[in-house]
């Protein structure tokens, strides 16, 4: 049997009382790409962050690689939503990029390391500006990046957290090509309120609101099996945009 | 009286002459410009750490909290800087782990430690039989009296500190950068940032006899607050303080002893004009 890349089982969350997450059912194959989607506050970015381990459920189980989540950091990628990074740190491109090849106290960077930063820079065509400072870089840079960070560390699930928000439309289209390319080698979640454009792009679709409502293809949730999935979603085929609605 | 004009250039000369030269003479003057530099070089190194972090506020605490250590140094009748290595790294811990784990907030915890490690320093001192010692200049610094055995001291830590960032800066950088992705990249960030407070606390020792607990915080902050104008690059900021502290504060003594003005007082105040001066100049000069 193979290992699933994440499986998550019957995982809740409670935080200060409130009820984040509920009985989540999650499970994701390489070379999955997955559009994470739900109502803002409906615990996706929560989510991710229990799959990357830095918050632990309250019950439940959940595994990357077979393993604790903390044990795959090796083969996780990570773009967070926002970065609160100070915009003057010293600190240029191809460093931050090299920050992500960490491997451990007292173990230094190589040159393969050094090499793959360059390849991944060059792969998000920001090879041009290594050696900028990151102060001096657009809000659409930036976010490449820190998806450079994401990717220097060939990870094998790459976790995205509203990728789109900061970037504008024009670059939104040259970045799903990227992330196309990126599915041949590994598996992908990507967190989005955004739903119409997102479904053109992703194999499938799951839909978060404190719990899981739907997880499947993208077809199939186009065709009205939201009343059978439960799925608080209008979905409105023909390239309409999709809305949310609030939970039945 | 009036004197010709030649010969008061003279004077001038021959005090100049004797600042320079005349003033090493004297050991307690060695001994504080061996002190300025040996603090230069922790000011610069984790001076850097804290201004990129902006953790200006919890080093605060941790210098004013080391006053603990220093009256219980008193108390316990062993060299108050000694005590004050413990005390301060203890206190340095307590405000990170409060600040993490507990639900205070981080500013809250920083601000009760502050006034508890002074008070238990007050009270400690208090207790002491016999003499008492003059607060004041550990409060406000008294880089002439200081002894080659606290010089020794302030060596060690300094390379304590060395061997620490030498060995550490990839994580302290990360941390300082990122905190969240330098935890998912699997650095264990709460025990470096304890590290991290670790060293401000042996950096705070090593201060405490140059400028004083109360002005600490300028020596830990300015130097790389000026360096940070110029470079961005973590590596020349950090060099660049620590020889901008070498400087300033050997200056800021030398200018004390002309004028006979409290030592860390025109220490501070003189690393205060350079970053003052530094920041109208890159504001005239550099178009940005």
């Amino acid at each position: 049997m193979t290992v699933k890349t994440v499986e998550i089982k019957n995982v809740s969350l409670q935080m200060g009382g409130m009820s984040i997450l509920e009985d989540i059912n999650l499970s994701i194959n390489d070379h999955d790409f997955i559009a994470l989607i739900g109502p803002n506050g409906g615990g996706k970015s929560t989510l991710l962050k229990i799959i990357l381990g830095l918050i632990k459920p309250n019950t439940g189980i959940i595994q990357v690689f077979g393993r604790a989540p903390h044990k795959s950091s090796d083969l996780i990628g990570y773009l967070p939503q926002h970065v609160s990074f100070d915009p003057d740190f010293p600190i240029n491109v191809f460093e931050t990029v090299l920050s992500g090849r960490y491997h451990g106290i007292l173990k230094s960077y190589t040159d393969r390391d050094r090499d793959k930063v360059l390849n991944v820079l060059d792969e998000v065509e920001m090879l041009d500006m290594r050696d900028r400072q990151i102060s001096r870089l657009s809000g659409g840079q930036i976010q490449r990046v820190f998806m450079a960070r994401a990717l220097v560390r060939e990870p094998r699930l790459l976790l995205l957290d509203e990728p789109m928000a900061s970037i504008d439309p024009e670059m939104q289209n040259s970045f799903y090509t990227l992330l196309e390319g990126l599915k041949e080698r590994m598996a992908v979640i990507l967190v989005s309120h955004d739903v119409g454009a997102v479904s053109i792009h992703v194999d499938s679709i799951a839909c978060l609101n404190r719990r899981l409502y739907y997880h499947g293809p993208v077809e199939e949730a186009a065709d009205g099996l939201e009343e059978v999935y439960k799925c608080p979603l209008e979905l409105i085929s023909h390239g309409i945009p999709h809305r949310i609605l609030k939970k039945h | 009286m009036e004197f010709p004009t030649g010969y008061l250039k003279n004077i001038k000369i021959v005090i100049l002459g004797d600042g320079v030269a005349g003033i090493l003479e004297y050991g307690f003057m060695q001994n504080a410009f061996l002190a300025a530099l040996l603090a230069s070089v922790a000011c610069g190194l984790v001076g850097t750490y804290i201004v990129i972090k902006r953790i200006v506020f919890i080093s605060g605490g941790i210098s004013h909290a080391a006053f603990g250590g220093i009256g219980m140094g008193y108390f316990l009748g062993v060299n108050p800087i000694l005590a004050a290595i413990p005390f301060s790294i203890l206190s340095a811990l307590i405000m990170g782990v409060t600040s993490k784990k507990v639900n205070v907030s981080e500013d809250t915890a920083i601000g009760i430690l502050w006034s508890v490690g002074m008070a238990i320093g007050i009270i400690f001192i208090n207790l002491t039989p016999g003499y008492v010692p003059d607060l004041l200049t550990y409060l406000f610094g008294s880089i002439l009296t200081v002894p080659s055995s606290d010089l020794l001291i302030m060596f060690i830590l300094d390379l304590i500190i060395i061997t620490a960032v030498l060995l550490f800066n990839r994580e302290f950088k990360s941390i300082c950068f990122d905190e969240e992705f330098s935890k998912v990249i699997g650095i264990p960030t709460e025990a470096i940032y304890l590290l991290l407070l670790s060293l401000i606390a042996l950096s705070v020792v090593v201060l405490i006899k140059v400028v004083g607990i109360i002005l600490i915080i300028a020596l830990l902050t300015i130097p790389a607050a000026i360096a940070k104008q110029y470079t961005h690059q973590l590596g020349k900021l950090m060099s660049l303080a620590v020889v901008l502290g070498m400087i300033l504060t050997t200056g800021g003594l030398w200018l004390s002893y002309l004028f006979n003005l409290a030592s860390g007082a025109t220490i501070v105040l003189f690393l205060a004009l350079a970053f003052l001066v530094s920041t109208l100049l890159r504001k005239l000069f550099v178009t940005n």
